[in-house]
Parts: structure tokens; sequence; C-alpha cells
């Protein structure tokens, strides 16, 4: 009995607090780095692009909605044909980011994203692709993944021997 | 030990009593009981060879042992009281540690790898536990080499299982791939870079744990596994009737895969069936229905090959059907060998059985009813694919099987192995699951098999006797077989030659001693005699030997289902065009230029309307352009039909086995042409087509009508079958991009589409267990992404599915006590002089016409030739490579001259379907000349 | 004539009033929940948030008005009308002042009483009639918890109702001129006003909506303005609670220098805020101990209150 009473005094002497809110569009509110806001698609140190079209943040997308196609350019380096994000569905997880094998596609803090038309909440690669490397800034897939690319023959890679001879005799 | 066969024993695993097959070794014992171990070189059809380490098990003495030893279960054989440990720790250590040896050298290249989400490698790995590479070393790596269009080469990958070796070469006989370099520098690829020849190298991709062999169709329109659209199809590219798995994505058929039917296809399909899809996504398809001519006053579109068309709106098309079949004077409906039993039926039901048109060439139609009456007259039972790959002695009789029925060919290739097999388990104990040692001790030896055929083929390599004549003279060899064989066959009178008399005493002798004999034939060779012959012979073996066997080839997947519903012949069409007893023809799915001569056809063709339902424009469509001998009109109207991975339907193979395909996806105004059919009849109120609603309807009226079908409605569950009232999914449980696929058209996501014709439904919701085996759209099992998950799908490894393998066999034979032996014996071939009987020759990438249409097959297909004997030439004075003229009457054709000394004398071999060779049904009498200058002849295209 | 307009009028005025209170308590509940919990609650549409009520009303007419297929369809469209319409008509007997009331009733308590009661049929019948599970449960937990709350609601102005020895509202609070009946009946009030918080269905005793078990419970198949109207019913119903304990207990209009209206009102909006600081402050009994307080303590205590109330009054005879 003692302690409701207690708890209603205790609410009501509340009244006199200071707020915790904080009144948004006139008071910006401190984000930190790892913030899970806009996605975008990062590049390469050398500009290439990062996403090599695994289709694994399409995968681990909770409400399916990245889609994507892979090709491929003449010297067998992977890029995503287009690649679709519909923010109308993205629940901003960070799964993607999270599956991501080359540290392509990233959350940023930007969360300023509403419109009145549903259907400009789809982003298409354009939309998404920006010219730096966003975090993880020095790495590069094609580095250390042993396929051949443009500029990276084979045993160029950053921890590869040169080629076997296949038809050496050396023991 | 071959009185293991059958026998059960019980192994303890974990201290657990277990029932397992005594012939199995340990592995397969596991496996089978749903056990999980992880493996690389041991592949159920390939077997065990024990070089990868990676099924290491404890072994223990008795219950009192606590110390064991490690074994390859692979290489254990399962003996009474066995015991053993999956999980012992000492073996969870060995197994992780081979693993990590095995990626020493691995690129870790997943992201960019189309193996990657359906990767051995990456099953085992993770089973193993292993996760991270500890070695400071650097990685070993490889170049890679061009192996033509279907196969994509990336070396680093490898973890030298041998796998790809043993099946390109062990088990498909394929000579130009190896295995090269030393130690760790093992290498497997070709020689040089080139294209591999085997027709079954798309395989190397399913085979290989990882992704060393990738499919090169397939990577220019990459899509992982789990986001690919699947339903349980069937092959369409030959008669055989393998099952396969089409996946689609965003619209698109992207890859073809093999689907385990332990009766049929096995774990293999053959190039022509895996690659030949592309046709279903060529930009030439009939997307849309199209008036061509007619009585339409404006005809304003313009079709890309300058024709005017008028496309027809959603709710034209019946009612112009209507008034144009409504006014015929009488329907002639052609049937077709390419399409679904119920699209036949239906056409069949439309025309009136009477009109129905059977759509075989005259000659192909009589060889078919003579085959159905043949396997099911007949007491011998027409084998499937499994049994024919256990017989232990072979004739092939004039058929080229390699390149009609490429599956047939492999399972020969493995008949071959079965005598020495039996005679290695008799004499040194070893069982046929040891692989290497089974083919230590048989060297070279292989079981009887004999090639009579007109030229040389790729199963002569591996023959005990081949024999080269023209189609009547192997006739006339089989006939002096059955003689040979069996007292009450006809006696085959006149000369043969004493090579041709020593052939037949060998074959006979080679099949009389046999335990599970095989004559193989078939259509191909247009030769009814042929047939008969095989007939015969089969026939003569049954009175010694009941498990005698006769596989008759088929030309097309759907021939024997179309011979199953009869119909009359073309020719009966053309006349009654002719007479004008009917001015309508509607045209199923069939090219009558490849069924008629060209006369024929232009007179087909001439009749007031023409309605064809096809996906491809063929020239039966569009017509002959004015640069041929003749001009022709195509069709009037034009309805696009829905290739095999947009529709449903039924085949019957040349098993006589009948197998439901299910519709894939749907892909615009293409509907099947049996519903295009069906909703023509219920415009025209034709009495009973409403109860055609649905496909289990037409089958079951089929059934009713056609003794001959009894059972096709248990070829697959009816659309009304639902587990725990779920449908089955065509869609995988990981599917991605739900929400977003459609998004850039509209971000409002519609309803998914619903099948009210199958238990298959279009969307990721579902049943997620096994469902029944004709239903299987996938093969997957948790922890088992690749698809070596096929073994938690069967009820033991390499053996039939949960429940029955898929389909029903309709053939059967009869229970004659005495078969009744053809005696039409053809005299001996007698050559013409300046005439050639022209045989068809057989290309695998070519002779069939949908396959050929795809870019990668296309890239195989030969250019057209005329093979002629080297003696025949010599006598006309003409060399490989020149230039000449044949000409059939109807048709003449400028080719280069082949020399093959193989080739009969006065026989040519001329090579079937291949683009631009049409207007002539062979075989048939053809003219050799050189043409001179200004002489007038003219190549077809 | 003039008689007929000043019923009219006041009729109108203490609808338009009711009304009114009710739209502003939405805002008022919203505003006094955020300080509260130390937040500022609505305060975007209009100077202080004040037309935030307003831009309620305007999005849930927009709303889809839903009726769902396995609904009883017209019981469920009747349903949120009745308790708007009960919790109105008990107004009628409320005595603002002495010359604003709709009608003095001798018999007003028992007429507040009657009202009270018919508003369970409200409840019950939404949730029966929604052909929802959660809905049925929710409607029978109601129909259990205001039965059982409402003996002991009437029991326990029975000590006011002889210290006044009247059931007309007007005489009950004439009766408190000298001495508000809090004092004499402290034990009666704090009945009354448990037993009010319940017949109200508001926190902490809102277990027939209890929308973290029962997803809104008798109401979960409710949208658009039906859905608004149990929400005017409800605060209706805490205007009205707070107004009776005013009369009953607090001297109804009665105070010093203010007008008589002014202090009914001071005294009924102290109560809306105490209600909505119980909701802020308090954390939902289980539905067993609701039952067992209402049966095996307030029972007794209102029984034990008019047992001495009315001893008292006989030895003071």
């Amino acid at each position: 009995m003692i302690s409701i009473l207690k708890a209603l005094w205790t609410v009501f002497m509340h009244l006199f607090r200071r707020k915790v809110t904080v009144l948004y569009p006139e008071e910006r509110p401190h984000i930190p780095p790892r913030w899970r806001g806009r996605i975008i698609l990062s590049r390469d140190p050398d500009g290439g692009e990062r996403c090599v079209a695994c289709y694994l943040c399409a995968a681990a997308c909770p409400v399916d909605c990245i889609s994507l196609q892979a090709a491929e350019d003449e010297y067998g380096r992977r890029y995503p044909e287009f690649f679709r994000i519909n923010f109308s569905r993205c629940i901003f997880c960070g799964y993607c980011e999270e599956a991501c094998p080359t540290y392509a596609i990233q959350l940023t803090t930007d969360f300023e994203m509403s419109e009145y038309n549903r259907q400009n909440l789809v982003y298409e690669k354009e939309d998404l692709l920006i010219s730096g490397t966003g975090k993880c800034p020095g790495y590069n897939f094609y580095k250390v993944a042993g396929l051949s690319i443009k500029g990276k023959r084979k045993g160029e890679g950053e921890n590869e021997l040169p080629p076997v001879d296949v038809k050496g005799l050396m023991p | 030990m071959d009185k293991l066969e059958g026998k059960t024993v019980t192994v303890y695993i974990e201290g657990k009593p277990c029932q397992v097959k005594a012939e199995q070794n340990m592995l397969e014992a596991c496996l089978s009981l749903g056990m999980d171990l992880p493996y690389f070189c041991w592949h159920p059809a390939m077997h065990s060879v024990g070089a990868c380490r990676q099924c290491a098990v404890k072994q223990f003495k008795d219950e009192n042992d606590k110390k064991g030893k490690i074994v390859m279960s692979c290489m254990t054989q399962a003996a009474e009281g066995m015991r053993i440990s999956i999980k012992d720790p000492e073996a969870v250590k060995f197994r992780a540690g081979v693993i990590e040896w095995l990626m020493l050298n691995h690129p870790h290249d997943c992201p960019v790898c189309d193996e990657g989400g359906e990767c051995h490698l990456q099953d085992m790995t993770v089973m193993t536990g292993h996760t991270y590479r500890r070695t400071r070393f650097k990685k070993r790596t490889h170049k890679n080499q061009y192996l033509g269009p279907f196969i994509n080469h990336e070396m680093n990958r490898c973890i030298q299982c041998y796998r790809c070796v043993r099946f390109y070469n062990h088990y498909a006989g394929g000579r130009d791939f190896g295995v090269f370099g030393a130690h760790d520098n093992v290498y497997f690829g070709r020689h040089e870079d080139g294209v591999l020849e085997s027709e079954f190298s798309g395989n190397l991709v399913e085979v290989c744990p990882t992704g060393v062999f990738t499919d090169r169709v397939f990577k220019k329109c990459y899509t992982r596994k789990w986001d690919l659209q699947t339903a349980p199809s069937i092959c369409v590219h030959c008669s055989m009737g393998c099952n396969i798995i089409p996946g689609e994505r965003y619209g698109n058929l992207r890859r073809i895969r093999n689907r385990y039917n332990g009766e049929v296809n096995g774990y293999f399909i053959c190039d022509r069936g895996r690659y030949g899809f592309e046709f279903a996504n060529s930009p030439g398809r009939i997307r849309e229905p199209y008036l061509a001519s007619g009585d339409v006053s404006s005809l304003a579109v313009e079709g890309p090959d300058g024709k005017n068309k008028k496309i027809l709106a959603e709710g034209e098309v019946l009612p112009y059907l209507k008034t144009v079949i409504g006014g015929a004077k009488g329907i002639i409906g052609i049937g077709s060998p390419r399409a679904s039993l119920e699209a036949n039926y239906l056409l069949r039901k439309l025309a009136g059985p009477g009109n129905f048109c059977s759509g075989f060439s005259e000659a192909e139609s009589g060889l078919m009813r003579e085959m159905i009456s043949i396997l099911s007259g007949g007491p011998v039972r027409t084998p499937s694919l499994r049994e024919a790959a256990m017989s232990d002695a072979v004739l092939v009789l004039g058929q080229d099987v390699p390149n009609t029925a490429p599956m047939l060919g492999l399972a020969l290739r493995q008949a071959v192995r079965q005598k020495p097999m039996d005679r290695v388990l008799r004499e040194l104990k070893i069982p046929h699951w040891n692989d290497y040692a089974v083919r230590d001790a048989m060297q070279e030896e292989r079981g009887p098999l004999f090639m009579a055929s007109v030229t040389g083929g790729r199963l002569d390599d591996i023959a005990a006797g081949v024999f080269h004549a023209a189609p009547d003279d192997i006739a006339r060899i089989g006939f002096r077989v059955a003689q040979a064989l069996s007292p009450n066959a006809p006696r085959a009178e006149g000369p043969f030659s004493a090579e041709a008399l020593s052939f037949a005493d060998r074959v006979a002798k080679g099949l009389k001693e046999a335990k599970r004999p095989l004559v193989v034939s078939g259509t191909g060779m247009g030769s009814l005699a042929l047939l008969q012959a095989a007939a015969n012979i089969a026939w003569a073996l049954w009175e010694g030997n009941r498990n005698a066997a006769l596989s008759l080839v088929a030309q097309e997947c759907n021939s024997v289902g179309l011979a199953l519903l009869g119909g009359t012949g073309i020719n009966d069409a053309v006349r009654a065009v002719e007479e004008k007893r009917a001015d309508t023809v509607i045209i199923l799915e069939n090219d009558v230029f490849d069924r008629l001569d060209l006369p024929g056809a232009e007179a087909l063709l001439r009749a007031r309307q023409v309605i064809v339902l096809d996906f491809l424009p063929t020239h039966t469509v569009n017509g002959l352009p004015k640069n041929h001998m003749v001009s022709v009109a195509g069709a009037a109207v034009v309805l696009p039909s829905a290739p095999f991975a947009e529709g449903s339907g039924t085949l019957v193979s040349s098993e006589g086995r009948a197998q439901r395909f299910y519709k894939v996806f749907s892909a615009g105004r293409a509907e099947e042409s049996w519903r295009w059919l069906r909703d023509l009849m219920v415009d025209l109120g034709m009495p009973g087509s409403e109860a055609l609603f649905s496909p289990d309807e037409v089958l079951s009226a089929m059934e009713r009508e056609f003794p001959a079908m009894r059972g096709i409605v248990e070829a697959a569950p009816a659309s009304d079958f639902r587990i725990d009232g779920m449908k089955v999914p065509r869609q995988p449980k990981r599917y991605s991009g739900r929400t977003a696929i459609r998004a850039a058209m509209d971000v409002h996501e519609p309803k998914p589409a619903e099948d009210a014709d199958s238990p298959l439904s279009f969307s990721m919701e579902g049943y997620d267990g096994q469902p029944p085996s004709p239903l299987i759209s996938r093969f997957w099992a948790p922890g088992w992404n690749s698809v070596q998950s096929v073994n938690k799908f069967q009820s033991e490894v390499g053996g039939p599915l949960r429940g029955g393998d898929p389909g029903r066999r309709l053939i059967e034979p009869s229970k004659v006590k005495q078969a009744s032996y053809f005696t039409d014996i053809p005299g001996p071939f007698a050559p013409r002089g300046n005439e050639f009987f022209v045989v068809p020759l057989y290309h695998v990438f070519g002779s069939e016409k949908l396959s050929a249409l795809s870019p990668g097959i296309g890239e195989r297909v030969p250019s057209p030739y005329i093979a002629l004997n080297t003696e025949d030439a010599k006598s006309k004075a003409l060399s490989q490579g020149e230039e000449v003229r044949i000409d059939f009457g109807v048709v003449s054709f400028r080719l280069p001259v082949e020399l093959d000394p193989l080739m009969p004398r006065g026989a040519a071999g001329f090579p079937f379907g291949l683009p631009g060779l049409h207007g002539v049904v062979l075989p048939a009498w053809g003219r050799i000349s050189v043409p001179g200058a200004g002489a007038g002849g003219q190549a077809v295209e | 004539m003039n008689q007929t307009l000043k019923h009219l009028l006041i009729v109108f005025g203490v609808l338009g009033v009711m009304m009114s209170i009710a739209a502003g308590l939405i805002w008022v509940e919203r505003r006094l929940l955020g300080f509260w919990q130390d937040r500022y609650g609505p305060n975007r549409v209009g100077p202080m948030g004040v037309l935030q009520p307003l831009a309620d009303v305007i999005k849930i007419l927009a709303k889809e008005d839903w009726v769902p297929p396995f609904a009883d369809k017209p019981v469920f469209i009747l349903a949120p009308a009745i308790i708007v319409i009960t919790v109105l008509l008990s107004f009628a007997v409320v005595p603002f002042t002495p010359g604003i009331a709709i009608a003095n009733l001798n018999i007003g308590v028992l007429y507040f009483l009657a009202m009270s009661s018919l508003g369970v049929y409200s409840v019950a019948l939404a949730g029966w009639s929604s052909g929802n599970k959660y809905s049925l449960i929710g409607a029978l937990r109601a129909s259990a918890q205001m039965i059982s709350y409402e003996v002991f609601m009437g029991l326990s102005l029975m000590g006011v109702v002889m210290l006044a020895g009247s059931f007309n509202l007007h005489e009950i609070v004439e009766a408190q001129r000298g001495l508000w009946f809090i004092v004499p009946q402290f034990l009666g009030f704090v009945v009354f006003l448990i037993a009010g918080v319940a017949e109200t269905h508001r926190l902490p005793f809102d277990l027939p909506e209890a929308e973290s078990e029962l997803v809104a419970g008798f109401h979960s198949e409710y949208s658009g303005m039906k859905f608004g109207l149990f929400f005017v019913g409800e605060y209706l119903g805490i205007t009205l609670i707070s107004a009776l304990i005013t009369t009953f207990f607090f001297g109804g209009w009665l105070g010093p220098l203010l007008p008589p209206v002014v202090w009914f009102f001071i005294k009924t909006f102290l109560f809306v805020g105490f209600f909505i600081l119980l909701r802020a402050a308090l954390p939902r009994p289980r539905y067993d101990q609701l039952i067992r307080i209402g049966w095996k303590l307030m029972l007794p205590l209102a029984l034990l209150n008019i047992v001495v109330t009315g001893g008292i009054i006989l030895a003071a005879r």
C-alpha cells in the first residue's frame, strides 16, 4: 500500500524533471559512426566497384529488399549489373553489411530519407554507389582472393606464389 | 563375396546397433543411415578410392576396445559386429586436420565463385569445423585453361580429389582430359587449351566438389542456387526422359541441373540436356499471338523479319479463332513428338480422331507403330537406363546411340564393365565399390559390346566387335544372329560376307553367355528391318534367358507417347488438304519441313488457314523466303505456346516411362498448347470440353480413352495433392529479393502467382521437408547445400529416391509363351552406281533442333557436309572438302565432301537436322554430281 | 418556453462540454504521461500541441473503417455506440452547480449505477461480435471485472447516502456544506475510487484490453471512428467518475470565493489528473489478483463501512 503511494509520488515528481527528449529538427542529435542508416555501395582504394555481386547481402536480408544481377567484365572481374534496394521495405538491420565479404555494402549515418512517393524509395545502383571507400579504407578484395582481374594476373595477389609450370620436371 | 548381395549385417555406430547392407562400405552405410560424414573423393556413382582421407572414423576391435584405430570408412567393408565411431574426438580432429591441409592453397574466393552456396567443399569445411587458415606461407597458384563453351576452369580452387578425371576418363570414356604434374602441383585439365570433346563434360560441374569446373553458360547470367525458382522437369532433347531441374530468375531460364532418378539418369545428364535450354531465352521466341496473313484489313505492326503482323490483344484471340474454325470446311490437326501428351490429346479431341495426324514423317510413323507393337506385343522387356548399365553383354544394331541417346551411351560404357567386375568380385574378392582396385584388376578387360552401325561411332573404342554396313545389311546380320540364337527364328538366307558371318557368330556367342544381355536399336536409321531384326534377336535370346532386354531408341522426347495416341500418317493430311477435304490445318509445335518433302510441306501449308502453336519461329511459322527453290507462305495465325520450362505436361520416354514436367515460371502470354486448345474447345462449345479443365482431368480422360495409357495419372501426384495441407514450394527457403525484384516497375508488390495445375506453389511458402519424388524441385538438406545432398533423398545411397523413383512405366511386355518372329528379311544392299543411298548421320550437338538454337551448343554444331566412302569418292574423283551437289529430286544441296573410310560403299551420310538441311526425309536415294559452272542447283539457305 | 430553452441549452451545453473535455483529455493525458516519463508528449500540432486531438480525429476519420468478414456486423457496429451513450446519459444526473444539471432525480445514485451497468454491454458485445479469440477473452474479463466491482461500488456509496439521507445528488452535495464526506466516509471514498478505476477499465485495471497479452482485447478488430468511439467513451468515463467522486465526497460545487462551476471543474480535473497518474505509475495486476482484491478485500471493506456508518448514525440518533 505504502509502496503504491510512493510510486505515485515518485512518478508525480517527474513532472519537474529535465526532459530527455531531443527536439530533433531544431536540435541535431549526435549520430555515432556505426549508426545503421542509408545503405551505400563503396569502391576499392583504386576506384573499382567493391561489390562482386555475390548475392550474400540479398540472402541475408530478412525483408528480401535487395535484388541484383551479377555480371562480369572481359577480364573476369565481377560486378552487379543492377543493384536495387527497396528502402520502403528496408528495416536497417545491417545484416547485409555483416554478410558482405568485400566491405562493399555499408550503412551510413544518414537517416533523413523520407519521401512523399513510395516509389522514390527504390534506389538503384547509381543512387547507391559512392566514390570513396567508406569504412575499411585500405581493403581490396581482389588483392587477397585468388582470381585474376585486369591488372592482377594469376599469382600476383598478396598471398600468392607465381603460377606453377605444370610441365616442369623439377621434383 | 557375391553371396553378400542382399544380406544385411549389424554394425555398431557410436555403440548403437544398425542394420546395413553387407556389400556396402561403411561410408555408404553411414550416409544411408542418414548420418553426416564428410567425404570428397568418394562419389556414389564412381565409388571409393580412399584418396582424400576425409571420411576417417574410429574402428574398435570389440566393445572393450577403448583405443581403436582410425580407418577410412569408404575403404572399410561392413561386417557383422563391426564397431565404429564417427564422433570419436581423435577422428573428429583427424578430419578437421585433413580439411585444413586441403584448404592451404584454396584461394578463398567464394564470393566470386559460382560454386558458392552449393559447394561440397564449403559444406564439408563447415561440417568439420575448420574456420581459420593458420599457415603463414603463400598459396600455390595455377593458370586456367579455355575448355570450350560449356565449362569454366579455375584451377586454384582444386583440392585434388581426382573426381573429375575419374568421371571424365574412367566413367564417361573421355580421352582429352587428364591429370598433370606431381606432388603438390597436381593439375587437372587438357594437355592444351581447347574444347572438351566429351558430351558429358557438363557433369564436371556437379562432380567437382568445389569451383574448379563451373558452368560457363550459367556464368553469363549467374545466380545463386538459393535464388533460383525451380521445378521438376524432363529433358526434351532426346527420348531418354532424363530428369532435370531447370532454374529461373528474373523471368529467364538460367540453367539446367541433373535431377536424380535412380532408374533413369542417375547422377548425370549429357551436355545437350544441360546446355540445350537456351533456345527458351532466344530473342526470336514467339511471345504473342499474332496474325501473319488472312482477311485482316490492316496488319499494322511490322515484325522484325519485315513481314506484316497484327498482334492479337487478350480478348481477340479466341473469338478470331472461333470464326476461323467455325467457318472451316474441315480441320486437320498435326501433332508433334516434341509436344506434351496433353497437348496432342486435346488436338486430337479438337480435330477429331480421324483428322488427327501424329506429325511424324510417314516413315517414322510406321516405325513408331512397329516399335510400340514390338515392345508391348513381344515378350521382352524394355530396360530402364539403370538396368541397361547393369547389362553384361550388349549388341547395338544400327542406332548411333552416343549421338541420339547420349545417356544410353553412357549406360553402355558402364555395361562393358559388368562382366569383368563380376569376375574380379568372384575371383579376387574385390567388392565393386573399391574402384581403383577393381580397375587395376580389370586392366583393359571389357565385357562384350558389339556395334553394328553404318559408320564409326564413339562407342567403337570399347566395343568387342564392330561391323559397318548399310542399314539393310545390318538388319540381315541381326536376323542371322537371331537365327544362331534360336532354332525358332527365321533363317536369313542369301549371301553373307565371311566377315559378317564371323561377326554374327561372335555376337550370338557373346549374348548367349551373358546373364543380362541387351539389344539396342532404334528408329534413327529409318529402317523397319532394323527394328524387326533387333526384336528377333531379343526374342530369340528370351527363349533361353528371361533376363534379356530390348532397348529401342525413339527420336524425340515424346515420340513414344505420341505413338501411343495413334493418328494418321502425315501424307494423309497432305492428301486431305490437296483434295479439299480440309481447309484448315492446326499445327502443334511441329515444323512440317522436317516431316515432309518440300512439295508435301508446300501443299500442306497451302491450306486456307494454317494455325500454328509454337514457341520458336520455325519455317512452318514463317514460311520459306523467296530465295528458295519454292516460296511458301507460313502460318496465318500463330499462338505462342510454352516451352518445357514454362509449361507442364507429360512425356513418355523410349523406355515407355511416363513422366511429368512442371512449369518453372510463367512468362508473358505464352501458354501451354493444351490450354490454348482447351480454351478453343470451350469457346467452340465442344461437348465434354468443360470437363478438361485441369491436367488431371485431361490425363484421366486420356486414360479412359486409351487402354495403353493405363496408370499415366500415377506418374505424379494430382494437382490437389498437399502435404499437411501445404503445397511444395518452387522457391528455396532462402529465396531473396522478393520485395525488390519488381520494385523498379512498381513499389507495390503484386500477389504471388497461383498454380491451380500442380501441387507446387510459385513462392517460398509451403512444405519444407522432402516431397514425393516426382515433386522434388531441388536437392538440399540441412548442412548439405551442394548436389551431394541427394544422398539424403535416397532410400539408400545410390538407390531409388524415397518412395520410389519418379515416373510410371506404360509399356510392359506381353505374357506370350512364344514370340512371333518377323520373317520379312531384306535382301543385301545393292549400290546403284550413280545414285547413293543417303542415310542420316547424327550429331549430339546439332541433330536436335531445339538445343541447336542455344548459343552454347551452337558453337559445337558441325558445319554441313556429305560423307562418302573413300573408295566411292576416289572413283568419282572427289577429294576431301570438295563441294558437290546432292540432288534428291525434290530438293538439292551443295555440300563439301567428307571422306569416311568406314562408310559402306554406295551409301552416303547426311548430317541430320543441321540448320538449313531440311525438305527431304531420310533415308532416300540421292544423285551426287560435281556442280559445274552454271548448273542450276541451289543449296537450301 | 424560456424554461424549455434553458433546459435545451443545458442539455446541449453539457453534451458539448463533455465531448470537448473527452477530446481535450486525449491531449492532456498524452502530455501528462509524457511529462511523467521525462518526455514532452505531443507538442507539434498547434501551440503546445493542443490541436493534437484535431489531428487525431482527422487521422481516425481518414482510416479505413474495416468490418472483419467474420464479425457479427450489426452488433459489431452497435457496440462502440453503447458505451458513449451510457456514459453520456449518466451525466444527466451530475449536478455541476445548483443551477446547471440536466435532471434532478430523486434516485440519482441508482440511475448512475444502472447506467454504468449498461456500459458493460458495450465491451461484452464488442468482444463477442469481433469473432476473435483475444477479443472474446477481453470481453469475458471485462464482464467479470465490471460486474464484480459494481457490487461494492454501489455499497461504497451507501455510507454517503445514509449520511445525506437521500439518493438525490443535489441533496448529497448540499449535505456536505459543513463537512465534505471524504472525512466521515474515507473508507467509502477509497473503495469507490478503486471501483471507479475498475469500472472504467483504466490502468492499472485495464485487463480487458491488456495490449501485451490480449492485443487490445475487445477492440482488437476495431478501426477508424468505431475505435474512436471506444476512446471517447473511455475519456468520458474518466470524467464521469471524477465528477462523481467530486460530488459524493468532495462537496461538489461547494467552495469559497470562486463560482461554483469553477470549483466543480477544479475538483474534477484533479481526479482526472490522478487517474492519469495512476496509469503512469502503477503496473497492471494479474487477473486473479484483481478479482481477489474485489471480492476478498473491497467487498468486506464496503460492508464494514456500511455497518460502522449505520451504527454511528443510529447511535447518534
